[in-house]
C-alpha cells in the first residue's frame, strides 16, 4: 500500500507545484491591461513578430508620455505560434487569470475565429489583426478588426482589372486560412464584377516550387491575368517562379504581400506586380496633403529605428488597433468594457496608418475600398497607380 | 488476490482523490480550463500508451484519430443537428472501423516503417480536413455547438471538469484491466519479442490490431469531447505536431505506465503555460527540457521516479 | 504538351534532389545508430540561414557557404555528443523524442540569434532561366542536380575507398563485430552525424536561392526527407536518393496533372501504398530478424 500513496503524493506534488508556478504569474489590478496573443513564432511569424514589436514600442512610448487617463498601460503578450489551438487557452488565461481590460490580438484569422466564442461569452472588447472578412461579417458584438478584409482586396483588384480590360483571371492560392478565404471571395465576387476565373490552382504549406501550378495557369484558355492569394515567403516564390517561366500576363497579388521583404526576396520577380496596399506601405510616395501622411511617416520612422527592419502593413494593423483602443478608452473615461465598446463603435474618421476608420454598430472594421491604394512594383519599390 | 491490495487499485484511488480535492486549489476558470485540457489529453495518452508502452508499437499519426473524432462530432452536431452523444459514439465507431481496416497493413510494418506509415496516415487525414473546406470549414476551422445529453448541458467549467475526470478514471480503469488480462499479457509478450510470442502461440497480428483500434477509439472520444468543450475546431487538431505532442506526453510520462501517461499529459499541457515567462526563450527552453528529461529519465518520469523512491526506501 | 510535361519534370527533379540529400542524411545516421534524427531538417535550415548570416557579415558567398557548412557540422557533432550519446541504450522511442526536442531547441535558438523573417540568397550563377525544349529551368536547378550527383559519387567513393567510410559501413552491419575488429564505434557515430549535417547543410544552401530560407524551413523538408529515406528502405543510401526523386517527381506530376491541392497528400499516399506492399521499402529487401 505504501508505494501507491507515494505514487499519489508524487502526482499531487507535480500538479501542485505546477499550479503554484502558474499562479505566481498572476498580476495585480491598477494599470490598464492590454492582453495579446500573437503568432510571434511559427509559420505566421512575419505577422506576429512586427505586431509584437509595434505593440511593445508604442506601449512604452505612451507610458513615457504619461499613460492613458493617468494610468500606465500594461501589455501581456503570449505566443500562439500561429496555432489556433494554442491561442484559445491563452485567450482564456488573459481574460480569466490576467484579467485584462481589452484584447488586441489574433495575428491570424484562424486564431481569431477560434477565440470569438470565448470573447463573446466573457464580454470583453477584442480588436483582431486577422485578415478575413468573416471575422466581422456577420458582426459580433465585441469583435473588431483593423486590417482590410480579403473581400475589399478582391473588390479593389477586380475594379483595377476591369479598368484595364481584363476579364479572365487565373487564380493561385495557398492552403492557409487567408488564402482560402481570399479564394472563396475571388470565386464568389467574379460574376458580379463581370469576371470569370479560368484556372483555379492551389499549393501546399511550405512548398518551395510553384512552377507546375503557374504553368497550368499560363496555359489556361484565354487567361488574361494571374492573381495570387497568399502571404509570407510563398508570395516571393510565386513571383520568382512567375518570372522564371516567362509569363507575360499581368500579375496581381493581395495586400498579404505588401511588404518590402516580398520585393527583396523575389529577386527581381516582383517587378510589375500589382496589388492593393494600405497607405502605410507607400507612405513615402504620398503627397503631403494626404490625410494619413503624417501619422504613417511617424510610425515608419519609429518602427524602422526601433525594430531595425522595414515596415510592413502587418505591424501597422497593431499600431492602428492600439491607437483605436487608447482613443476609445480615453473617450470612455474608464476601462469599463461596455463603455469602451460603445466608444469603439463611435470611432469616426480616425486616422490610422493602414486607413481611416469610421466604425458603427454594424461596421466593426470601418474601412472601405477607398482606403486601399493600388500600387505596382517599379524599380524594386512601390509606385502608386492612379 | 484481494482487489484492494493490488497496486493499481491504490493508483486509481489516489487519482480519484486528487481529482476530488483539486477544485479547491484552482483560483479561477482559466485553471479549470487547463486541467480539463490535461484530462482530455490524458485520455488520448492512456490509450496511446497501451500501443507504445505495452505493445511496443509506435504511432506518429494518432492526432489524426483525435481530429477525426473531433470533426465527426463537430460536423454531425453543428451542421446536421445530431445529438452530441450519438455523434460521439458514431465517431468512435467510425474511427474504430477505420483503425481496424488500417491496422492489418500498418501493423505489418516494423519499427521506423511503422513510424512512417502512421505518420503518413496522420498527415493525409490532416490534409483532407484542411482541404475539404465545404465540409470542415477548411483551415480557418469551424465552430461546434455545446455538448448536451437529452437536454442537459454542462453549463460551466466545473461541470466539464467532473465529466472529463470521470471519463479519465473510466479510461484508466479500462486500461489497467486490459493490461492485467490475458490480452495484456499477450501484448507484453509481443512487445518483448514478436517472433517468440508467435512461436508461443500468440496471434500477434490480432493483438496488435486490437490495441491499435482501442487506442484510436480513446483518441476519437477525447477528440469529440474536445470539440464540444472548446467550441471551435481547426485542422491543426489532427496535424503532425499534435501527434508528436501526444507521443512525447506518453514517452515523457513513462511508457508502460498508465499513470505515467496521465502525468505526461499533465506536464506537457502545463509546460507551455509555465514557459511563457521565458518569452523569446520559450522554444529553446522547451526543447532543452525535452532533451534533458529524456536523457536523464529515459524510461519516463513516473517509472524513473518510482525506482528512485524504491531505492531511497531501501 | 511536351513542354508542360518537361516543366513539371524539371521542378520535380529539382525538389526531388533536395529531398534526396536530406534523406541521405537520415539514412546515414540510421545506419550508424538506428536513430531517426528528427533534427535533420534543422541542419538544412542552419545551412541556409547560416549562409545568410555570414553573407550579412560581409563575407563573400563561397566563404559564407563553407562557414555555414562548418557551423552545421559542429552543431551535428554537438548534437551527437550531448544529446544522443548520453542516451545510447535508451529505447528507440526515447531517442526519437530526444531528437525532436533537439530540433525544437535548434529552431528556438536560431530564432533568437537570427530572426523570424524570410531571407533570400543570390543564385550561384544568376537567375535567368534557360529554355530547354519549351520548358524553363533555372541555373540554380542545374547547380542542385550537379552538386547532388557529385555528392553521391563522392559519398560512394568515401564509403568504398576510405578507411573511415568502410568503418562506418562495417559498424552499420554489425556494431559488435566492428568493435571487435578495432573500429572506434563512437567515433563512427560522431562522423555519421557530421556527415549528415554536411549533407543537410548542403541541401539547405542549394535550395535557398530558389525557395527562400527562414528558421522554419527545416520542418517540411525534414519530413519529406524522412519520407524519401523510408521509401528507399531506411539505411540504404541509394534508396534514399531514389526515394527523394520519386517523391519530388510525383509531387510535381500530381500538381501538374491531377490536383495541386492534394499534392502533399499524394506523396504520403504513395509511401503508404509502397509500404503496404513492400514493408521494407523499395530497396529494403526482405528483412530478417534475429530471434
Amino acid at each position: 500500500m505504501k508505494s501507491l500513496f507515494k505514487k499519489a503524493g508524487l502526482t499531487a506534488l507535480v500538479a501542485a507545484s505546477a499550479i503554484g508556478l502558474v499562479a505566481s504569474n498572476a498580476k495585480a489590478a491598477e494599470p490598464i491591461k492590454i492582453g495579446s496573443f500573437l503568432a510571434v513564432t511559427g509559420g505566421a511569424s512575419f505577422l506576429g513578430d512586427p505586431e509584437k514589436k509595434t505593440l511593445d514600442m508604442y506601449v512604452e512610448k505612451i507610458n513615457a508620455e504619461g499613460g492613458v487617463l493617468g494610468r500606465k498601460l500594461e501589455l501581456i503578450v503570449y505566443d500562439s505560434g500561429g496555432n489556433p489551438k494554442k491561442a484559445v487557452p491563452f485567450a482564456k488565461r488573459l481574460i480569466n487569470d490576467d484579467k485584462v481590460d481589452i484584447l488586441l490580438a489574433g495575428s491570424t484569422t484562424g486564431a481569431t475565429m477560434a477565440v470569438i466564442p470565448i470573447v463573446e461569452k466573457a464580454g470583453i472588447p477584442f480588436i483582431s489583426f486577422g485578415g478575413a472578412g468573416v471575422i466581422i461579417n456577420p458582426v459580433k458584438k465585441w469583435v473588431f478588426k483593423t486590417p482590410h478584409t480579403d473581400t475589399l482586396a478582391v473588390k479593389k483588384i477586380y475594379t483595377d482589372m476591369k479598368a484595364r480590360g481584363i476579364s479572365k483571371v487565373g487564380l493561385l492560392s495557398g492552403s492557409g486560412g487567408f488564402d482560402k478565404s481570399c479564394r472563396k471571395n475571388v470565386l464568389a465576387l467574379a460574376a458580379g464584377a463581370g469576371m470569370s476565373v479560368v484556372a483555379d490552382e492551389t499549393h501546399g504549406k511550405g512548398d518551395t516550387d510553384m512552377t507546375a501550378q503557374i504553368t497550368k495557369i499560363k496555359n489556361a484558355a484565354g487567361v488574361q491575368a494571374m492573381l495570387y492569394c497568399g502571404f509570407g515567403g510563398a508570395t516571393s516564390i510565386v513571383a520568382k517562379n512567375f518570372k522564371q517561366l516567362g509569363v507575360s500576363i499581368p500579375h496581381y497579388q493581395t495586400h498579404g504581400s505588401a511588404s518590402k521583404s516580398f520585393i527583396k526576396n523575389a529577386d527581381g520577380g516582383a517587378e510589375g506586380v500589382r496589388l492593393p496596399a494600405a497607405a502605410l506601405v507607400v507612405v513615402d510616395a504620398l503627397p503631403d496633403s494626404h490625410p494619413q501622411k503624417k501619422v504613417a511617416s511617424a510610425y515608419k520612422k519609429m518602427y524602422e529605428a526601433k525594430a531595425g527592419s522595414e515596415i510592413s502593413s502587418f505591424g501597422g494593423h497593431a499600431y492602428d488597433g492600439l491607437m483605436l483602443a487608447v482613443e476609445a478608452i480615453t473617450r470612455a473615461g474608464s476601462t469599463d468594457k461596455a463603455a469602451v465598446l460603445a466608444e469603439l463603435e463611435k470611432t469616426n474618421n480616425f486616422i490610422g496608418v493602414d486607413g481611416i476608420y469610421t466604425m458603427s454598430p454594424t461596421d466593426h472594421l470601418g474601412l472601405d475600398e477607398a482606403s486601399f491604394v493600388m500600387v505596382e512594383v517599379k524599380g524594386g519599390d512601390w509606385k502608386m497607380l492612379k | 488476490m484481494n482487489a484492494l491490495s493490488k497496486p493499481e487499485t491504490g493508483g486509481i484511488l489516489s487519482l480519484a482523490l486528487i481529482i476530488a480535492i483539486l477544485p479547491f486549489f484552482l483560483p479561477n476558470s482559466f485553471y479549470f480550463d487547463v486541467v480539463i485540457l490535461v484530462g482530455i489529453n490524458a485520455i488520448v495518452c492512456v490509450g496511446l500508451n497501451l500501443l507504445i508502452g505495452y505493445a511496443g508499437q509506435i504511432s506518429l499519426g494518432h492526432a489524426g484519430f483525435f481530429g477525426l473524432g473531433a470533426y465527426f462530432s463537430g460536423i454531425l452536431v453543428s451542421n446536421h443537428g445530431w445529438s452530441p452523444i450519438v455523434a460521439l459514439i458514431s465517431g468512435a465507431l467510425f474511427v474504430g472501423l477505420l483503425a481496424y481496416i488500417l491496422a492489418r497493413p500498418v501493423m505489418k510494418l516494423r519499427g521506423h516503417y511503422l513510424a512512417m506509415g502512421t505518420l503518413g496516415m496522420g498527415i493525409v487525414i490532416s490534409i483532407v480536413l484542411n482541404q475539404e473546406g465545404d465540409l470542415t470549414g477548411g483551415p480557418d476551422g469551424m465552430p461546434v455547438a455545446g455538448f448536451s445529453i437529452f437536454g442537459w448541458e454542462p453549463g460551466n467549467e466545473l461541470t466539464w471538469y467532473w465529466m472529463v475526470s470521470g471519463l479519465l478514471l473510466i479510461a484508466v480503469w479500462m486500461a489497467l484491466n486490459l493490461i492485467n488480462s490475458p490480452v495484456g499479457r499477450a501484448l507484453r509478450a509481443v512487445h518483448g519479442s514478436e517472433v517468440a510470442a508467435s512461436v508461443a502461440g500468440v496471434d500477434v497480428a490480432r493483438y496488435k490490431s486490437l490495441v491499435f483500434v482501442v487506442s484510436a477509439v480513446f483518441a476519437s472520444i477525447a477528440g469529440s469531447l474536445y470539440a464540444h468543450y472548446s467550441g471551435f475546431l481547426t485542422p491543426s487538431e489532427a496535424d503532425f505536431f499534435h501527434s508528436i505532442e501526444l507521443v512525447t506526453m506518453v514517452v515523457l510520462g513513462g511508457m508502460a505506465s498508465v499513470f505515467g501517461a496521465v502525468v505526461g499529459a499533465a506536464v506537457l499541457t502545463l509546460l507551455p503555460q509555465l514557459l511563457t515567462v521565458f518569452h523569446d526563450y520559450e522554444m529553446l527552453v522547451f526543447g532543452a527540457a525535452m532533451m534533458i528529461t529524456m536523457i536523464f529519465m529515459r524510461r519516463g518520469l513516473v517509472p524513473t521516479l518510482q525506482s528512485a523512491f524504491n531505492r531511497w526506501r531501501k | 504538351m511536351y513542354a508542360e510535361f518537361l516543366q513539371f519534370l524539371f521542378s520535380g527533379i529539382t525538389v526531388g534532389a533536395i529531398y534526396a540529400l536530406v534523406g541521405l542524411g537520415f539514412a546515414i545516421i540510421y545506419n550508424a545508430s538506428n536513430v531517426i534524427n528528427f533534427a535533420q531538417g534543422e541542419f538544412v535550415m542552419l545551412g541556409g540561414m547560416g549562409t545568410v548570416f555570414f553573407i550579412g557579415l560581409g563575407l563573400p558567398m563561397p566563404i559564407a557557404v563553407l562557414l555555414a557548412i562548418a557551423l552545421t557540422v559542429v552543431v551535428g557533432f554537438g548534437l551527437e555528443k550531448l544529446a544522443v550519446e548520453p542516451a545510447r541504450d535508451a529505447p528507440i522511442v526515447t531517442l526519437i523524442i530526444i531528437t525532436i526536442g533537439a530540433s525544437i531547441f535548434l529552431r528556438g535558438a536560431a530564432q533568437l540569434v537570427w530572426d523570424r523573417n524570410f531571407h533570400s540568397v543570390d543564385s550561384f550563377s544568376g537567375s535567368d532561366p534557360i529554355m530547354v525544349a519549351g520548358a524553363s529551368i533555372l541555373p540554380q536547378s542545374l547547380w542542385i542536380l550537379c552538386s547532388t550527383v557529385v555528392i553521391v559519387i563522392a559519398l560512394h567513393m568515401f564509403f568504398t575507398r576510405s578507411m573511415t567510410g568502410k568503418a562506418i559501413i562495417a559498424t552499420s552491419h554489425n556494431p559488435l563485430a566492428a568493435k571487435l575488429m578495432g573500429i572506434d564505434t563512437s567515433m563512427v557515430l560522431l562522423m555519421s552525424f557530421g556527415l549528415s549535417a554536411l549533407l543537410g547543410a548542403s541541401a539547405g544552401i542549394l535550395i535557398a536561392p530558389i525557395s527562400l530560407t527562414y528558421t522554419g524551413v527545416g520542418i517540411m523538408l525534414g519530413l519529406k526527407g524522412f519520407c524519401a529515406a523510408v521509401l528507399g528502405g531506411l539505411g540504404k543510401p541509394m534508396g534514399a536518393i531514389a526515394g527523394g526523386l520519386l517523391v519530388g517527381i510525383s509531387e510535381a506530376m500530381t500538381a501538374g496533372y491531377i490536383s495541386s491541392a492534394y499534392k502533399d497528400a499524394v506523396a504520403f499516399i504513395i509511401i503508404l501504398a509502397v509500404l503496404f506492399l513492400m514493408p521494407n521499402g523499395l530497396f529494403g529487401g526482405r528483412g530478417t530478424e534475429r530471434v
